[in-house]
């Protein structure tokens, strides 16, 4: 197997690795807020890994090349979307869910989130 | 058993929980994330199947457009199902069992599934069309010259298909604008301009909106030769005007794109595809036979009608769904 096989072959498993955590987030995080972070790790990170993963097994220059345009393509619509889902939830009224903790710290990750 | 065959089982399980899923929820909002969901599921079973173009089209229309349109229609309405009470009955359930069973027994008669000896793979049309369309039409992508040439009588129809549900949709629905000011807040709409904290959002969609237009130019005039023509590309840069409408609000899209542009543009198409037929008429072909338009080599003038007719398609398909959109949108009352 040359290095470059390798490489790939270690993106595409790092990238199954963030697909598995984010499926299993989406499954078994409380809230929306948590759930949209989980999918959030899908289509950024795992896609990224993937799609480059992807380009180095690929032969042929038009295919990376289109394999990038995906990518950044990606980047900059996926982040998009999520941050768009959280916001839209948040002047919507819903409130994002927090164990028992101090008001205080309620206060600050209301703010983070904005 | 090759992968293929895995990822398409794999997608044939998606689509059917998504089927029983869709069919149990009761909260609309979740219902048409869900039919986007089985119309992209969909779309990637057709390119698993080599039908490019017609995973194009379902994922335009069917992930796309009509979640866009459901959206729209739940802004209008309200987003819970409403519940009726479950009644057993006995003639419906026995009316649901025939029809299955028939269903199921008509199933049997179906090819096993990638059968090489179906009607589809065995009649001489086929080989027809692949074989002769390079030399009688010279357009790579035989799908588009099937559609635009061999069977543009049908495509023709299917425009018409597209401008007459246009016409209900505004009958139904009014011209893209309120019809009396007696409404106090048709403002509260679905496209409300998002406030300016929305900065992400508008800087992205900006970025994005020329690419996706030019995208579907490309899909228009590309279409011979790769997957696309006149459907997708019209859905494509329909959607690239309702991003900007849902962003930056719907009176800036109706500056941009004015209804009464729209309203001519839905015809327009439909005459520019009929028009070419009468052209081939007026030359001495018969409707719609491109070979008359160039005097010199019939396949340019197979390849001047198929693009003409295209456009056509394109223009009256853009304009329809941004009309159907510009109506959902101008009626909404806040849900």
């Amino acid at each position: 197997m040359s290095p470059l096989e390798w490489i790939s072959n270690l993106l595409l498993g790092a990238g199954l690795l963030c697909l598995f955590t984010g499926a299993l987030g989406l499954y078994r995080l409380p809230d929306f807020y948590s759930r949209t972070h989980a999918a959030s790790i899908i289509d950024t990170a795992a896609a990224a890994l993937v799609v480059v993963g992807l380009a180095l097994r690929s032969d042929s220059f038009a295919t990376i090349v289109r394999l990038l345009l995906i990518l950044l393509f990606m980047f900059f619509t996926s982040p998009t979307a999520s941050h768009a889902l959280a916001q839209a939830a948040l002047q919507d009224g819903l409130r994002p869910w927090l164990a028992k903790r101090p008001r205080k710290t309620r206060a600050r990750s209301g703010g983070a989130a904005e | 058993m090759n992968g293929f065959v895995w990822i398409d089982i794999v997608l044939f399980t998606i689509l059917a929980a998504t089927a029983v899923g869709l069919a149990r929820t009761r909260q609309l909002f979740a219902a048409a994330m869900l039919s986007g969901l089985f119309s992209l599921t969909s779309a990637c079973i057709f390119v698993l199947q080599d039908a490019v173009d017609v995973a194009f089209t379902e994922a335009a229309v069917g992930a796309g457009m009509t979640t866009v349109l459901f959206l729209g229609t739940l802004a209008l309405t309200r987003s819970r199902e409403k519940v009726t009470p479950p009644r057993r009955s006995i003639p419906a359930a026995l009316i649901a069992i025939f029809t299955g069973g028939v269903l199921i027994y008509a199933s049997t008669d179906m090819p096993p599934f990638a059968a090489a000896d179906t009607p589809v793979q065995q009649h001489p049309l086929t080989q027809r069309f692949l074989d002769d369309s390079m030399t009688e039409i010279g357009v790579p992508n035989v799908v588009t010259s099937v559609l635009a040439s061999y069977r543009g009588y049908d495509t023709l129809g299917e425009t018409v298909v597209v401008f007459t549900a246009a016409i209900a949709v505004l009958m139904l629905l009014g011209r893209g604008r309120p019809a009396t000011s007696a409404e106090p807040k048709p403002r509260e709409a679905l496209p409300q301009p998002i406030q300016h904290d929305q900065r992400v959002l508008r800087v992205v969609s900006k970025l994005m909106l020329p690419f996706i237009l030019l995208f579907a130019l490309y899909v228009q005039f590309h279409g011979d030769y790769g997957p696309g023509g006149g459907f997708q590309a019209g859905v494509i840069f329909a959607s690239g005007l309702i991003l900007y409408a849902l962003v930056f609000g719907l009176d800036a899209a109706r500056a941009a794109v004015s209804p009464a542009a729209l309203r001519r543009m839905v015809p327009l198409g439909v005459l520019i595809y009929a028009g070419v037929g009468f052209a081939t008429l007026l030359l001495g072909g018969a409707f719609l036979d491109y070979n008359v338009l160039d005097a010199h080599d019939p396949a340019h003038g197979q390849h001047l009608g198929i693009l003409l007719v295209e456009l056509g398609v394109g223009i009256t398909v853009t304009a329809a769904m941004l009309m159907l959109f510009y109506s959902f949108a101008a009626r909404g009352v806040g849900r």
